[in-house]
């Protein structure tokens, strides 16, 4: 812009504290990442702090059902956000199932980040053919779009926890494929690489100690989104009934019961399970984008 | 009848994080119709934001924080966005430094003129199109009708530059502002362009400043010489005399380090050091710090504007004597 | 150009071919087709006629030529619930979610290029963080569970919408659009609604990021020297730069209209393609699901084929960078 020259402040500090400042400096991510860890924390902790085991046929009553938020049973326990079809309570619901929700989204991203990570790193320092190889199944994956291909996969292998951590794993590493093989050739091309095999140094070092962790600045970016991509992803699977089974059930499950309640306006089914949803998403993708924001080196000055 | 342009005190601040960056500190100086005058000085020296001063363009956080540009007498510090808006491009046109950069990529050469003239009259668009297309001849671009249709990468970088004076020769402007306009070019390139802008500006009568890091480029053409450092004009004068008898300890070493005044086998002349930061100036003469000829006086106050042989101005304690 | 556009049809042509031997794998090589294909109920005649039909018992790969003739020939086989052709009850279904994707990508097109434009030229001030903040809001908002709110605020408690379905239709070549018909228009509002509100984000945070990176570029302050107005500046200069990423990015994301219109379809029982899907998923109506697969399949193609002509046309570099190749 101008020709003024400004000089830069001398760095005095590590580059992680530095980094931990910059980051509190944002009120907002600050206030997300807090949040994103209390829930978590919660769902951790939903056995010992819900008040009922709403999965526990002996805890629930079928004559508590449908009650109002904030309506007492007939034995005088409070509901606070009220009870489903089934006399379960909403807020022990939710908390098991945000726990489900949680739980799906972080297994299924690191999955998808141990086999993106290893086909994109392999891609990279192998080149030639299997990187093409690998290069076009990831062109091929990522020209459609993650829903259709988890919802396939569903309808192909059926309902389960575990089914629909695969589909996600399935629907995600392609992009850490991408990004590490994009990163890895930047870096493979660097003098140090090059000194690091004049050293005879092993492959597997030379992968894991020198061209990782050159790539972890944006895989952690892509992660963190992806977590809040696959609860989403989980709960819209499981609206469409091809998602976790009834049984265990996620917050996505308990909105989709509470729809079949919408049109007679009982709203506190689906609401609550929902905004916990959004909730958590939002502050996950707050926290992933002011990441964003602070990792990406062309938008520093 | 007064100057086409005078400027007299100019001072554009930039309010950042740490602190305010007075990149044009007191500036003053007049060019007269058909004059060119020289600006020069290194890369934050504050030649360009003078430059982007005149025209009013100047970006948040950066402001005119004080003096006086008059074009053709009428003030326009103070303007509205309105009022600047009806002087750009109409009385003061400005040539930019990268031909590369200033032409909209995915806009027409002849949609980027036609916007030009409809901006300052109301003209149709084919009045509009035949004034572009003669504006294109009179820069040297062949075969202009059809040129008007291309898009601007499918020009090389010196007809770029062309079609950007040509776009600012529309309206024939009272003045020019020359940003470097011919540093990104090869040599053979600069020497036409400048040829070119020298003789419009002979037809039109317009007044130049002509903003430069070069010395070699603007002795064959300007009439006049402002030397800048740290925000401000260190020296001042007639060209072929500051060229010859530098006043000021910084344009003598300016001259020095060009290559064409330094004999052959021997090491380059140069000043010591940097420019420094604006936002740490020491007391004294910004430029004592690199100065040979620097004394205990040069550390404690800034020295004044003081007038120097019959038509120069200079900021300095201790003038070189070849040139009383 | 020409070479350009033969070039990419290849391309494509390879991709349908690539997702065909996939799915043929899917339904021939790792279950039984006379499962998948036959309804349970079908009796030992019906049984010989798909294997001599499909070929089952002749090699792989003449099984695969087969499954491509059928392809070409629009055969997919029949819906056990209708009883129909797999095919042309997908295609009966797909002027519904056409017509549900474009009328949200518009929404989306026209609600977010303003909204991110007028972000990025007040960056700094409460309207541009205000308006990147809601962004990630809708970016973040679960959008089944935004359809199920909007159901419950405007169709059951205001009342001013119908809660689903699509409502009345005008016809043009025969087809059904709830655009031509007025008594339809509610019943596209909220579905539309729900399908934009991802996308609109979306294109206000590419509208902001492409307004800020050309508001720094020389031509603007070109444009600002020969005096320019505003308007003129950041509706010509600034919106035709920033155009090019975000209609690319649209085309493509066209395609995924048309798979998430699956869960709004589902919200609002609307009769499209992706309603069919979920229903043929629930009763296990495999012919549909893979004939559905082979239409979005062949529909992404064209799709992805179309943009990238289009972007080519739009950005004269790229134009011009090909008819030198």
């Amino acid at each position: 812009m101008s020709d003024v020259a400004i000089e830069a402040i001398p760095a005095v500090e590590t580059p992680l504290r530095r980094f931990i400042a910059d980051y509190c400096a944002n009120r907002l991510a600050l206030a997300a990442l807090v949040v994103v860890l209390v829930l978590a924390l919660l769902s951790l902790l939903a056995p010992w702090i819900a008040p009922q085991n709403p999965y526990d046929l002996t805890q629930i009553s079928i004559f508590d059902n449908m009650l109002k938020p904030g309506e007492r049973s007939m034995d005088g326990n409070l509901f606070v956000l009220g009870t489903d079809e089934q006399g379960r309570d909403m807020l022990s619901a939710m908390l098991y199932g945000l726990k489900m929700s949680l739980f799906v989204g972080a297994a299924s991203t690191a999955m998808g980040l141990a086999v993106g990570v290893s086909l994109g790193v392999t891609a990279a320092y192998f080149g030639g053919r299997i990187d093409a190889a690998i290069m076009r199944l990831v062109d091929l994956q990522l020209s459609f779009p993650a829903i259709l291909i988890a919802l396939i996969l569903l309808a192909v292998l059926g309902k389960g926890v575990d089914k629909v951590i695969l589909a996600l794993t399935l629907v995600q590493w392609a992009y850490y494929a991408r990004t590490v093989r994009g990163n890895a050739l930047v870096e493979r091309r660097r003098e140090y690489i090059e000194a690091a095999q004049c050293l005879a140094l092993p492959r597997s070092r030379i992968i894991f100690r020198h061209l990782l962790p050159n790539c972890m600045a944006p895989l952690i970016v892509i992660a963190t989104v992806q977590v809040a991509h696959a609860i989403s992803l989980e709960a819209t699977l499981s609206f469409l009934g091809v998602g976790v089974p009834i049984t265990e059930p996620s917050l996505g499950l308990l909105i989709s019961n509470g729809y079949k309640y919408i049109l007679s306006g009982k709203y506190w089914v689906s609401l609550f399970p929902g905004l916990l949803l959004l909730f958590t998403i939002l502050t996950i993708n707050l926290v992933g984008d002011h990441l964003r924001d602070l990792l990406n080196p062309r938008l520093k000055t | 009848m007064s100057a086409t342009l005078e400027v007299a005190g100019l001072e554009t601040h930039f309010v950042t994080r740490a602190g305010v960056v007075k990149a044009v500190d007191g500036v003053s100086f007049s060019v007269d119709r058909g004059q060119v005058l020289g600006l020069v000085g290194e890369s934050g020296s504050g030649k360009t934001v003078t430059g982007l001063s005149i025209m009013g363009l100047v970006d948040a956080p950066g402001r005119i924080a004080g003096g006086s540009i008059k074009l053709a007498g009428k003030e326009l510090v103070g303007l509205d966005e309105r009022g600047w808006r009806t002087i750009r491009g109409r009385k003061i046109a400005m040539i930019f430094q990268d031909p590369m950069m200033t032409l909209n990529p995915v806009l027409r050469v002849d949609t980027q003129m036609i916007e030009a003239i409809q901006a300052h009259e109301d003209v149709a668009n084919d009045v509009a199109r035949a004034r572009c297309r003669d504006a294109l001849g009179r820069v040297g671009i062949p075969s202009p009708e059809e040129r008007l249709s291309a898009y601007p990468h499918q020009f090389s970088g010196g007809m770029r530059q062309r079609v950007a004076i040509a776009i600012a020769l529309l309206h024939n402007p009272d003045l020019i502002i020359a940003d470097e306009p011919t540093t990104a070019l090869d040599v053979t390139i600069q020497a036409q362009i400048i040829a070119q802008v020298q003789k419009l500006a002979a037809e039109t009568g317009a007044a130049i400043v002509w903003v430069t890091h070069d010395l070699a480029v603007v002795s064959g053409l300007s009439d006049r010489l402002a030397v800048m450092y740290a925000g401000r004009i260190i020296e001042e004068g007639p060209t072929a005399e500051v060229l010859t008898r530098p006043g000021h300890p910084y344009t003598a070493g300016l001259l020095a380090s060009l290559p064409i005044n330094n004999p052959r086998g021997r090491p380059l002349n140069q000043i010591p050091g940097s420019t420094p930061s604006l936002l740490r100036l020491p007391p004294g003469c910004p430029f004592a710090p690199r100065c040979g000829a620097c004394q205990d006086d040069c550390t404690v106050t800034r020295p004044p504007e003081t007038r120097f042989g019959m038509d120069r101005r200079l900021r300095c304690f201790h003038p070189l004597e070849a040139s009383a | 150009m020409f070479a350009f556009v033969l070039r990419r049809i290849g391309q494509s042509a390879f991709v349908v071919l690539a997702m065909a031997a996939l799915v043929f794998l899917s339904v021939y090589a790792i279950g039984n087709p006379i499962d998948i294909l036959l309804a349970p109920d079908a009796d030992q005649r019906e049984r010989d006629e798909a294997i001599a039909r499909l070929g089952l018992d002749k090699p792989v790969w003449v099984q695969f030529l087969t499954f491509l003739g059928n392809l070409a020939h629009g055969d997919l086989g029949k819906s056990f619930v209708f009883g129909s052709d797999a095919v042309s009850l997908i295609l009966g279904r797909l002027p519904a979610t056409l017509e549900l994707a474009i009328v949200a990508l518009v929404l989306a097109t026209f609600i977010g290029i303003p909204l991110g434009m007028l972000a990025g030229l007040r960056s700094n001030t409460w309207v541009g963080r205000t308006v990147m903040t809601g962004s990630i809001i809708g970016f973040s908002l679960p959008n089944f569970w935004f359809g199920i709110m909007m159901i419950l605020l405007f169709a059951v408690e205001l009342q001013w919408l119908p809660s689903g379905g699509r409502g009345p239709t005008g016809k043009l070549f025969g087809l059904e659009f709830s655009l031509l018909n007025p008594a339809g228009w509610p019943n596209l509002v909220m579905p539309a609604l729900t399908l934009a509100v991802y996308k609109v984000s979306l294109v206000t945070r590419l509208a902001y990021a492409g307004t800020r990176e050309a508001l720094l570029q020389e031509y603007v302050r070109f444009a600002r020297a020969k005096g320019l107005s505003q308007t003129r500046i950041v509706g010509v200069h600034v919106l035709k730069n920033i155009l090019i990423p975000i209609v690319t990015v649209l085309g493509l994301e066209l395609g995924s209209m048309i798979a998430f219109a699956v869960v709004t379809e589902t919200v609002f029982a609307w009769p499209g393609m992706g309603k069919l899907l979920i229903d043929s998923i629930a009763r296990l109506d495999r012919p549909v699901i893979v004939a559905y697969l082979m239409i979005v399949v062949g529909l992404f193609t064209f799709i992805n084929l179309l943009v990238d002509i289009l972007y080519s046309t739009l950005d004269p570099r790229v134009r011009l960078a090909d008819a030198g190749s």
